[in-house]
């Protein structure tokens, strides 16, 4: 009995050292980043957004020197928006010597890595899973705000900024995203300088017609109404609007983005809206400006919010890291270990936010950018 | 008052979109007997259709609406020659119902192909510049206008149509007995062509009537108003024309109204509430009862 422990223990110790050993072999060392995300599939271009957006980040950051003199090599792996398939990248990762995960890009994904992440003591940092159980577990960080942290923060912009006293809201109750951000504006509300005068719903079965829920607007003359809802619905809503003779502020979150590239969309009709959106590929912002143009030169295409939410979590961990004076011949717990304590020391200013700070549960704090729509393009909002 | 008023338009204006599909459901169920559950996306490829010719190719708008009328007409020939002809004398009347819910996936999903689930913006009807009328304080959406006036109008041209002509009057007789009616040299499948070609053109008409009021344009967007039209047409009594217009317009103003004044979150447990309540007290629905011929 004695000797097998002995003799489980000596290999154990053997098989640790040659594991140090592999790792701290050569001054030629480089960080592996990998990252999970739908290729292909119904999601396709969210994975691909990701992807490519990560690609930029590090190739910018390789010609700049790397991360502490070390060089990033970058691995993407698709999961066709399926767990299983997540689970599956992410091991073919591991094997080929991930020590940073950019990833998953969606929130049911991203819950399943994180438990073999905990289990592996790896870091991981989701670019866009928004839901609040994505940073269940102290080693996952994210960059887009959640659900909740939407509401809140839209609550926030409208009270500081003094956009309205009375405001009304509408949302669709039969959809997570649009209710939890609805429930926590209204929570936030009650800590700012304005009122909920009208707090309307709607379903996905009777998502045609607003006229009602907008005749109450004008009743109660609210001075901006709130939608946290998708833009699928914004072009009823925005006309339905104009021939009730609703002369109000909209302001909408980052579903409600979209709308000005819907086929035949009448621009004039969403003069004025307001958006709290990390990440619009049309502002004129000189970050923006110029992280658009080196994706398209690259790509072809243009890249949406989830990408800059990648492009901000590459740097992430670039700040990160360079805080802790981490080196890729560290074991992979080592640098999860210093990630996250870096990660809640840095604040960067990145594409979907200025001044980005993380908790140690691994939410971002930021100050959200507002757009405003002008002469049909957006704007940031002053 | 005033925004009761407008409620009560909003209602009238959703209601006689409601009217004109439920038309549709009726005819075609007063004579071929069958639920034509399909009936909802025809009003969508309607829609498209007269998008496609007004807003890409750039044509007139009363072209983009003649093409839909068209379009929906043969589509409605063609669906019921390929998918129900065939199961006309089947022995379960289930299989004419799951075949007709299966061409409404297919319709759906051809809509998806071609035009993507990316939603369009429909152009209205109504030129940018006229779209409210103002009286006094009133605003009035010109398309609630149209479309209440349109369905009054198809109302009574079908009843004339019915009631004064032979190909009217065919229609009628095969609806009540349609042994007898080939017996009496009627051609009973050209007759439930027609019903279905008339039907599938108000489908058209709705279309564009639906989409110009609620300019969101996806391949989803006929199946919700096919299936509530669907309840107008029961609530009416199935099979009566003058009962689809009604229970058309009452289902709308019930739904705007309690969205109005009770609960937005609640109006379609209302309106289904409502239609349950009528149903146990008068199960041939309104105008069941009331008008013996089943056109």
């Amino acid at each position: 009995m004695n000797a097998k422990k002995m003799m489980a223990l000596a290999l154990t110790a053997a098989m640790t050292m040659s594991m140090g050993a592999a790792l701290v072999s050569a001054d030629d060392a480089v960080w592996k980043i990998g990252m999970i995300g739908p290729l292909t599939g119904p999601a396709a271009n969210y994975g691909t957004s990701v992807d490519k957006s990560a690609q930029i980040a590090v190739e910018e950051i390789n010609a700049a020197g790397g991360i502490n003199g070390y060089q990033i090599e970058y691995r993407g792996e698709d999961d066709e928006l399926d767990s299983e398939k997540s689970v599956n990248a992410y091991n073919t990762l591991k094997d080929w010597g991930m020590q940073i995960l950019d990833g998953c890009t969606t929130s049911g994904c991203s819950i399943a890595v994180s438990e073999k992440t905990k289990e592996d003591k790896l870091f991981q940092i989701t670019p866009s899973g928004s839901a609040d159980d994505c940073t269940k577990y102290d080693n996952v960080f994210r960059v887009c705000f959640s659900d909740p942290q939407q509401g809140i923060e839209s609550a926030k912009y409208i009270g500081e900024h003094g956009l309205a006293k009375t405001v009304g809201v509408i949302y669709d109750s039969s959809d997570v995203y649009s209710s939890g951000i609805e429930n926590a504006f209204k929570e936030e509300s009650a800590n700012q300088d304005f009122e909920i005068v009208v707090e309307e719903a709607f379903t996905a079965d009777s998502n045609s017609d607003f006229s009602s829920q907008l005749q109450k607007m004008v009743d109660a003359n609210v001075d901006l109404v709130f939608l946290p809802i998708y833009y699928t619905q914004a072009g009823t809503i925005l006309t339905q609007a104009f021939t009730m003779g609703l002369d109000t502020t909209f302001f909408g979150c980052d579903g409600f983005d979209g709308m000005l590239e819907m086929d035949n969309f009448q621009k004039e009709l969403a003069e004025g809206v307001m958006l709290l959106t990390p990440f619009s590929a049309s502002a004129t912002d000189e970050k923006t400006v110029a992280f658009v143009k080196a994706f398209q030169d690259a790509f072809d295409m243009l890249p949406n919010q989830f990408g800059a939410d990648s492009y901000d979590a590459i740097y992430a961990i670039k700040a990160a890291a360079e805080k802790q004076n981490l080196t890729p011949d560290m074991s992979i717990e080592e640098i999860c270990e210093g990630l996250k304590a870096g990660m809640v020391e840095i604040s960067i200013d990145g594409l979907t936010g200025t001044n980005m700070t993380w908790s140690a549960e691994g939410n971002p704090s930021k100050e959200p950018n507002v757009y405003v729509i002008k002469d049909g393009a957006y704007s940031v909002a002053e | 008052m005033v925004s009761f008023f407008t409620n009560l338009i909003n209602g009238l204006s959703l209601g006689s979109i409601y009217a004109i599909i439920a038309i549709g459901y009726t005819m075609v169920y007063g004579i071929a007997k069958m639920l034509n559950f399909a009936h909802g996306d025809i009003i969508m490829i309607g829609a498209y259709i007269s998008f496609t010719v007004i807003t890409t190719l750039k044509l007139p708008t009363a072209a983009g609406i003649l093409a839909a009328i068209l379009g929906c007409m043969c589509l409605g020939i063609t669906i019921e020659k390929v998918a129900y002809k065939p199961l006309r004398h089947a022995t379960s009347s289930l299989a004419v119902l799951i075949t007709a819910i299966g061409v409404s996936y297919f319709l759906q999903n051809i809509a998806l192909l071609i035009f993507s689930s990316n939603p369009k913006m429909y152009t209205s009807i109504i030129p940018f510049s006229h779209m409210i009328i103002q009286i006094g304080a009133f605003r009035i959406q010109t398309i609630s206008v149209v479309s209440i006036c349109v369905s009054v109008l198809l109302v009574i041209l079908l009843q004339l149509f019915i009631n004064k002509t032979r190909p009217g009057q065919a229609m009628l007789a095969c609806a009540q007995d349609r042994g007898a009616a080939s017996l009496m040299g009627i051609s009973v499948d050209r007759t439930i062509s027609m019903t279905f070609a008339i039907g599938s053109a108000m489908a058209g008409i709705a279309g564009v009537l639906l989409c110009s009021a609620y300019p969101t344009l996806s391949p989803y967007t006929g199946a919700m108003p096919g299936i509530k039209a669907f309840v107008a047409a029961v609530f009416g009594g199935i099979g009566s024309i003058p009962g689809a217009m009604i229970g058309g317009l009452l289902l709308g103003i019930i739904e705007i109204l309690s969205k109005s004044y009770i609960s937005s979150q609640l109006s379609d447990a209302i309106v289904f509430s409502v239609l349950i309540i009528v149903l146990l007290v008068k199960p041939t629905g309104i105008m069941g009862k009331v008008i013996q011929e089943k056109v």
